[in-house]
């Protein structure tokens, strides 16, 4: 017979929730970082940087992100010759998996961005990075606050696979509840319910500030 | 000397010729409207001397010196433009639409930009939006912003891309006016347009384009007078047909 499913055990869900955060924060940030250089670089003039960029694209959008977390995982321990530990495998994995998908909407937000814009900018004489820089981000960055907040609620969601190898967030921290309580069908649906809690007000916040953005710019919706 | 000097042009794309061995010179503090049927290469032989196009042959001096492709953007600080759907930044206030191109291109001290964005906003009597953003202003305040942009830059020729084409009737007026008054103090413009009110009065030089070329050039007394050829009698007919209003302005 297991434990009881008491508030020792709740309050040990509640203690992996930080680690869910940090996870999906640090994989934002880090996917950030590269899907604004893989943005640009889709964007770029030259071929071979568009092509690069669409290869590694490819890649990450085309294959499970646990075969990219296993490959990161065990790969880096074969690649050094070294026990490499959960956290910076997983969180190495998921940095690139989010940049491949941050690339992806924000070079769809840059090219959103009508073309006068960039000749507005060209004829004040802004250097293409100015242009970028000034005209074109700001804006692709204004539309692209709904699906970059529809992939961080994803991204909070996918990191429960890193419970796969052993990393203990708040999925993991279910399962070992789980294993001790013998109760799945009360440890799971609170697991969930938590989830719930720290995805639902990011899709709040979007909505917030796109009407804000747009209250201010004087932006009207057709619909 | 010319200040600008086109010489033998040609523009394709792909299966239609754009321009066609088009030449033209401007002098300095010369206003020349460009008029003709849309697809005749108005706007395309504008978008050309401003590097926005890249010609297929003949070519392009201004102040003496041929335009090289690779100095464009110091072309772009003596060539302003006008586009005829604004093309203002929707993110930037009206000041910081006319600052960017002086802080970021020409390097100038942030303070110093704002003093002169609002003195080319009292020219185009726009001072008290100087906060407003584009938006929420109306098609010819956003005009008059626009022109009131590239004026900042003080460049030395501006070009107006038939930049009233876009406005209710009740607005183009306003607009005009400012032209009018930019002509007056001798500003040199090139502008495409069909407002032949403002072509006959402010204008020193009348081009005619038809199928990509130069089909008629003269003062505006002699070309709206008397055309010499029957595409551009045809066409001051049509204009005039379609629209009283431009009757009783260019009267």
């Amino acid at each position: 017979m297991g434990r009881t499913f008491g508030t020792q055990e709740f309050l040990y869900l509640l203690k992996a929730i930080p680690w869910t955060l940090l996870l999906s924060l640090g994989a934002l940030a880090g996917g950030a970082i590269v899907g604004l250089f893989i943005a640009i670089l889709r964007t770029a003039p030259s071929r071979l940087l568009r092509g690069l960029a669409t290869g590694y694209i490819e890649i990450f959008q085309g294959t499970p992100v646990l075969m990219q977390l296993f490959v990161t995982y065990y790969g880096l321990a074969v690649l050094f010759n070294i026990r490499v530990d959960a956290w910076p495998a997983v969180l190495l994995a998921f940095t690139l998996y989010s940049g491949a998908f941050l690339g992806e909407i924000w070079r769809g937000s840059i090219q959103a961005i009508p073309r006068p814009q960039w000749e507005a900018a060209a004829c004040l004489s802004l250097s293409f990075p100015k242009q970028l820089w000034y005209v074109i981000l700001p804006q692709a960055a204004r539309i692209s606050i709904p699906p970059t907040v529809g992939f961080a609620v994803q991204l909070i969601k996918s990191t429960s696979i890193a419970a796969i190898i052993g990393f203990v967030e708040l999925t993991r921290a279910g399962q070992l509840m789980t294993n001790t309580t013998f109760k799945p069908m009360i440890v799971y649906p609170i697991v969930a319910a938590l989830y719930f809690i720290l995805c639902w007000p990011l899709s709040l916040l979007a909505r917030t500030l796109e009407r804000r953005i747009d209250a201010t710019l004087g932006i009207k919706k057709h619909f | 000397m010319p200040l600008l000097a086109l010489r033998s042009i040609s523009k394709r794309f792909s299966s239609h010729q754009a321009l066609e061995d088009v030449s033209l010179e401007v002098d300095a503090g010369e206003v020349v409207a460009i008029i003709g049927r849309s697809g005749s290469g108005k706007s395309t032989l504008l978008r050309c001397i401003n590097g926005l196009e890249k010609v297929d042959g003949g070519t392009i001096e201004f102040d003496g010196k041929p335009c090289d492709p690779r100095r464009l953007r110091e072309l772009r600080r003596e060539i302003g433009i006008v586009f005829q759907s604004y093309n203002l930044f929707p993110h930037l206030s009206v000041e910081r639409n006319i600052t960017l191109g002086l802080t970021a291109a020409k390097g100038m001290p942030i303070a110093e930009a704002q003093r002169l964005a609002r003195k080319v906003l009292r020219m185009v009597d726009l001072e008290d939006k100087i906060a407003a953003y584009p938006l929420r202003l109306s098609g010819g305040q956003q005009q008059r912003v626009a022109i009131a942009r590239a004026l900042a830059m003080e460049p030395h020729l501006v070009l107006f891309d038939e930049i009233t084409a876009a406005l209710d009737a009740e607005l183009i007026g306003e607009v005009i006016q400012v032209l009018d008054k930019l002509a007056r103090d001798g500003m040199t413009m090139v502008l495409v347009t069909h407002e032949m009110g403002f072509a006959r009065r402010s204008a020193d030089t009348i081009v005619f384009m038809h199928q990509g070329r130069i089909w008629e050039k003269g003062a505006p007394a002699s070309l709206f007078g008397a055309p010499a050829t029957a595409e551009l009698a045809s066409f001051i007919d049509a204009i005039l047909a379609v629209d009283p209003a431009r009757r009783r302005r260019i009267g």
